[in-house]
């Protein structure tokens, strides 16, 4: 791994940060100090030479349009967490994992292949879905599923914290 | 730094497609260098352009995923993942 540059204390910090982010909202960290800092460097590393923070174990593309579905908390944490007890990095564990009562193993790529990746999530949109009337349309992060209805989605998600462009119209 | 060889004992053509930052690539590389066999890695993350197009339609050919680390050994079989009996297995180890 190439890490030059990152200092200690910033990893650190982004450690504690995550750390209690996660707890804070039902999430473990993966218990395994020093293979998570690694993730943080490589999340710093690549916040650095993208803009953004995409999985460290993903092949990003520099373009962020492109990118949001592996942006940090990513959009397959929560089904691979589910099925897998970790998501693809492995940063976020489930609670078996994190009391040490289960071993993380390798987890399958969730996130379609890259020829298969633009026709991908365009088919079930919410103008697939018969709309019903309401006073407000109805926003869902794609991130850890919260939904609010009003006019637009919120700047930053007031549950997991990711941006308002990793929102979807949901009705 | 894109990736090198690293040298040991030749067991035919072992290159292994990585990424800078991921830990399971991290762990893969060095069990390869545990075994002390030959071996090279590539972080294609680290390539740009064309050479990183390059890189990645060869790492889809051995897994459509696209995804890493990949290890293709000999031109005739991949594995995908950090998955240490079947890397030693397929390396004769």
């Amino acid at each position: 791994m190439i890490f030059e540059g990152l200092l200690e204390t910033e990893v650190e910090k982004l450690y504690q940060t995550l750390n209690r982010e996660a707890e804070a909202g039902g999430y473990h960290l993966n218990p395994d100090i020093e293979f998570t800092k690694n993730l943080v460097r490589g999340l710093m590393k690549n916040e650095q030479r993208y803009g953004y923070r995409s999985c460290p174990c993903r092949l990003a593309s520099g373009k962020r349009a492109e990118d949001l579905d592996i942006i940090c908390p990513c959009y397959y944490r929560d089904p691979d967490i589910t099925e897998y007890g970790a998501c693809y990095c492995s940063l976020y564990v489930n609670n078996p994992i994190k009391a040490g009562e289960q071993l993380v193993f390798p987890v399958p790529e969730r996130r379609p292949p890259r020829s298969r990746r633009l026709t991908v999530g365009t088919a079930r949109t919410a103008t697939a879905i018969p709309q019903p009337v309401l006073a407000f349309p109805v926003w869902r992060c794609k991130v850890c599923g919260y939904l609010c209805a009003r006019e637009q989605p919120p700047d930053v998600c007031p549950i997991c914290k990711v941006t308002k462009d990793r929102f979807e119209r949901f009705i | 730094m894109t990736g090198e060889h690293v040298n040991g004992k030749n067991v035919g053509k072992v290159v292994l497609y990585a990424l800078s930052t991921c830990g399971w690539c991290e762990k893969t590389k060095q069990l390869l260098r545990t075994t002390g066999i030959a071996f090279d890695f590539i972080y294609v993350d680290l390539l740009e352009g064309v050479e990183q197009d390059d890189a990645m339609d060869i790492v889809e050919r051995w897994n459509p995923h696209g995804s890493f680390p990949t290890l293709v050994i000999n031109d005739r079989k991949s594995i995908v993942g950090f998955r240490e009996k079947e890397i030693r297995e397929a390396l004769g180890l």
